[in-house]
């Protein structure tokens, strides 16, 4: 239950980070998800990339809308602001939260119900503006908290547990975000920690929109034969486009690969991302490109992860809008009233 | 047409008249219109001018009625216009109706008219506008420009206007673009001259110069309650356009461009989104003021519908967030640009479940300015919604009224918020705990400290300390808090304003909003012309305070005047302060047009007479 906090004891030994955290610090209280539950595997990975970054957990503000997924932040990174706004409107409220402080992290959590049905127009246009952020949607096809209706991202022919063949076009997220401008878009699988964890680091180094959809079935409604969002499922279908590990230089980076399988993509904010290509035609920087090839890898029955899009040079919402570099919630008086002086000549002007 | 003046004895009136301009949508017309307003005042007589528009861009009718009052009566007069000029075909045989028996119809004569298109009881005159203007001009767009200046000059020595004050105007408005300045005198001067050499002037409407005006200012409301958000220290605007509150947000954007600027980087200390609906924009509001920035949006009752998720999400979770609200005819899309009170209730109790929020209502642009900064300080004291009520005929109207003040000790009011020492110092940090009995909690930003005074915010219900709880005792205990609440925002609320009468009465009236200046005028009828005496309530804001219970009580009968069907601020009254219905007595206007001075007079006199309650002073006498 949420109100039972984990013990406080560790054991001595747990590895710090950087900071002089454990792993522990960068959990929740225990999670009321269903036992099994996919959401419950992303949270650790969000944990284990937060721990490994070495990122102050205070320093992060957890944001989520209405649904299991949205529950989740609740159950990872205690030490952090979170905040359990309204069914689909999270994007609205992380985007107001940035504008306030451009200086935390903004992690926004969703799932495929609170975003691609009752929130897609907000899910859009805070892809459009460029809000640094992650957004993950922990995308299993299905509402659970009311028990096994087919969401929007359920695939058309799927078959819910009472044996109802879904007849409506599924929603693709990553291709919405690939065309609404993201600058970091990826797919995964909440069973594939090592594809994940890596995923979510590099996310929370860019500077921009970044948004991993990552799939995460629901244990309880929709794991069964005849479902596109079961493990057996995606495990038999998924197709990774490429392999990522995250590093923060210290020195200089030299690596030794064979040509072509390899590639470095350096971020704004100067971390590194090695990327083992798995199929070496994928260009990770062509939006278009990447467009096609997720349409012809869907026709033809596959489901494509990875790292699918970046921009290593990103312009999120606060460049667009020219704010200074000082966050907005810590202005003072001084900066913002401009006195009754000034009021003297508006009134002047007035007459 | 000019013989008519010597049939028809016209009206004789100075500086007490309505004057209305019929144009066409787009043509140009509206900046002559203003400067006419401003030159009436310039002369030291208080006008007050009305814009009456459609949904529209292009081609449809528009009115500007102004309202030339040297006693300064700012409200509209109703009853019929004394001079019309008619500019309009289309709406020509409407206007031509509107003006009172006696009064002047001004039109261009360039193209005859059948003398079935005019009245007999009024006068008529006619000016060459058009022939004028294409005689000098050959750009078909100065052509139109340059029409409505001739036809100012002309308009100025029918009304033996100060022409140094409007050529003054022109400089000023023009400053810097000489050429432009010379080329509008010139206009000017063509009709002045042509009026001189053809007609007889002045006529019975006429200008004397006086000194009524003072050191009032002339500014809409929409811009001074932008104004207000710009001194109140607002950092996050997130909007969605909707008539009439869009040039709210226009406005703090003009504002800001210069007062928010950081000269040296040439960054700005300010984010303004237009968001993609208004669901967006409160939740944008929501995000940035739960983060510690001071934030806002602007809209109208539709947009006000829209945001009842999150308003109820911000009452209950405990998050400020201003909402200005510039109130227009409901429902659904209503007359979007007529004025009314009509969100009175659907702010009052915005959201499902049980919520109250706090309203600021402003008579005027002053107060627009006033309210429009003070509602940052009572978000942040309250941790909650705080709606400023306009409504479009404060919003959208320049409206003559007391110049800004601001006192540069005064500090923004950020509310109970913990700080990263308070943490240090070892205080206990509950983000629902009311350790001062108030029912005001305090909050911690996102990332004020390392491991201490982090909370998780949510719309589900909760214990004290913030945790999820579904136990009946902690939700109850935390909505009677937020009542308790409630109940301090009565000492943050600025009071109702009593005017007592002359002599005692129990009779009694509560207004609010734009209907305060025809209230005063029509106080002032009652008075002379029926012998009514009325003790007034301005109400500017709700919770309703001890002083409002006190006004109700003290008198037998109170009319409540509002500008809606339903009587919605008369309700609110009801349920709040248990009053018995049978004593509040309502007058509503709600046809779309401002609530006028001879309307509630009529309204009040008449109840009188049915009800056959005799006034204190026919008694007396």
């Amino acid at each position: 239950m949420t109100y039972l906090a984990k013990p406080k004891l560790h054991h001595p030994d747990l590895q710090k980070n950087a900071l002089g955290f454990t792993r522990r610090d960068y959990e929740g209280p225990v999670s009321t998800l269903c036992a099994g539950c996919g959401h419950d595997s992303i949270s650790a990975a969000i944990v284990r990339a937060c721990f490994e970054l070495d990122l102050p957990p205070h320093r992060i503000a957890k944001l989520s809308g209405i649904g299991c997924s949205s529950k989740t932040p609740t159950y990872f990174l205690g030490a952090s602001h979170g905040f359990n706004s309204v069914h689909g409107r999270m994007p609205s409220v992380l985007t107001g939260a940035n504008l306030a402080n451009r200086e935390l992290i903004y992690l926004g959590v969703s799932g495929d119900g609170d975003s691609a049905s009752i929130g897609i127009g907000q899910f859009a246009h805070a892809m459009r503006r460029g809000v640094n952020m992650v957004y993950i949607v922990e995308n299993n096809g299905v509402y659970g908290l009311t028990k096994g209706q087919f969401s929007a991202t359920s695939d058309k022919g799927a078959k819910s547990k009472r044996g109802v063949v879904n007849s409506d076009e599924a929603i693709d997220l990553v291709g919405m975000a690939l065309q609404l401008g993201a600058t970091f878009v990826a797919r995964s699988f909440s069973g594939d920690k090592a594809q994940l964890v890596p995923l979510i680091e590099a996310a929370l180094k860019h500077e921009g929109a970044a948004f991993i959809d990552c799939i995460s079935p629901c244990v309880a409604f929709n794991n069964h034969e005849g479902s596109t969002k079961s493990f057996d499922f995606v495990r038999e279908h998924n197709e990774a486009v490429n392999a990522l590990d995250l590093m923060i230089p210290r020195g200089e980076i030299t690596a030794d690969y064979a040509p072509g399988t390899v590639e470095m993509v350096t971020q704004h904010d100067g971390s590194v991302l090695r990327l083992r290509k798995l199929h070496p035609e994928y260009d990770v920087h062509d939006r278009i490109g990447a467009l096609t090839y997720m349409q012809e890898r869907h026709a033809a029955g596959e489901m494509v992860t990875g790292l699918l899009y970046v921009d290593p040079n990103p312009r999120d919402m606060h460049a667009h809008l020219k704010t200074v570099e000082t966050p907005l919630n810590a202005l003072d008086d001084a900066a913002l009233v401009p006195g009754a002086k000034a009021l003297e000549a508006i009134n002047a002007s007035l007459r | 047409m000019l013989q008519q003046v010597d049939r028809v004895e016209g009206l004789q009136r100075v500086n007490d008249f309505v004057v209305k301009f019929a144009n066409v949508n787009g043509s140009g017309s509206a900046s002559a219109n203003s400067l006419f307003a401003r030159a009436v005042l310039r002369m030291g007589v208080a006008s007050t001018p009305r814009n009456i528009f459609p949904s529209n861009i292009q081609g449809l009718p528009t009115w500007y009625e102004v309202r030339v009052s040297e006693a300064g009566h700012l409200g509209a007069r109703g009853g019929g216009v004394d001079l019309m000029v008619a500019m309009n075909p289309q709406t020509w045989d409407e206007d031509v109706r509107s003006i009172v028996p006696g009064g002047y119809l001004f039109y261009d004569n360039t193209k005859p008219m059948p003398a079935s298109k005019f009245r007999e009881d009024i006068i008529v005159l006619g000016v060459p506008l058009t022939e004028m203007s294409n005689a000098a001009y050959s750009d078909p767009r100065q052509r139109q420009l340059f029409k409505n200046i001739v036809g100012l000059g002309a308009l100025a020595t029918l009304l033996d206007m100060d022409v140094p004050a409007i050529e003054q105007l022109l400089s000023d408005q023009f400053k810097g673009r000489d050429k432009l300045i010379a080329a509008n005198v010139q206009a000017l001067h063509m009709g002045i001259d042509w009026v001189k050499a053809n007609m007889e002037h002045p006529i019975g409407l006429r200008m004397r110069k006086a000194n009524t005006v003072g050191d009032r200012i002339f500014i809409e409301g929409n811009a001074a309650a932008a104004l207000g958000a710009v001194y109140g220290g607002a950092t996050v605007c997130a909007w969605y356009p909707i008539t009439p509150s869009s040039s709210l947000a226009e406005a703090f954007i003009r504002y800001t461009s210069r007062m928010r600027l950081d000269r040296a980087t040439g960054k700005n200390k300010v984010a303004i989104v237009q968001a993609e609906d208004e669901l967006a924009s409160i939740g944008m509001v929501i995000g940035a003021a739960w983060n510690g920035a001071r934030a806002f949006t602007a809209t109208s009752g539709p947009g006000i519908s829209l945001m009842q998720e999150f308003i109820g999400l911000a009452y209950f979770a405990e998050i400020p967030a201003v909402i200005m609200d510039v109130q227009r005819s409901g429902p659904s899309t209503g007359m979007p640009t007529r004025t009314q009170q009509t969100d009175i209730l659907s702010c009052a109790y915005a959201s499902h479940g049980d919520t109250k929020h706090v309203l600021l209502i402003p008579e005027d642009p002053h107060e627009c300015f006033e309210f429009g900064a003070l509602a940052f300080d009572l978000a942040d004291r309250l941790q909650t919604p705080i709606f400023v009520m306009l409504d479009l005929e404060i919003g959208m109207n320049e409206r003559l009224c007391q110049p800004f003040t601001w006192d540069d000790n005064r500090k923004m009011d950020r509310g109970k918020v913990m700080t990263a020492a308070d943490l240090d110092a070892g205080k206990t940090f509950g983000r629902y705990l009311d350790v001062d009995g108030d029912g005001i909690t305090y909050r911690t930003y996102p990332g004020t400290h390392p491991s201490k005074g982090a909370f998780f915010t949510r719309g589900t219900s909760k214990n004290r300390m913030a945790r999820y709880s579904e136990e009946g005792a902690d939700y109850q205990e935390n909505m009677d808090r937020l009542l308790k609440k409630h109940r301090t925002a009565r000492k943050f609320v600025p009071p109702a304003i009593l005017t007592k009468a002359a002599e005692p009465t129990k009779l009694g009236a509560i207004y609010f909003g734009s209907t305060s200046a025809p209230m005063s005028e029509a106080d002032e009828i009652l008075t002379q012309e029926q012998g009514v005496t009325l003790d007034l309530l301005r109400l500017r804001g709700f919770p309703f305070g001890e002083e409002v219970e006190a006004f109700i009580a003290e008198h037998d009968k109170v009319f409540v005047i509002e500008q809606n069907r339903d009587a919605q601020m008369r309700s609110l009254l009801i349920n709040e302060l248990e009053i018995d219905p049978k004593k509040l007595i309502k007058i509503l206007h709600y046809d779309g047009t401002p609530i006028t001075a001879r309307f509630i007079a009529g309204g009040i006199g008449e109840r009188l007479e049915l009800d056959k309650i005799v006034p204190l002073r026919k008694v007396v006498s």
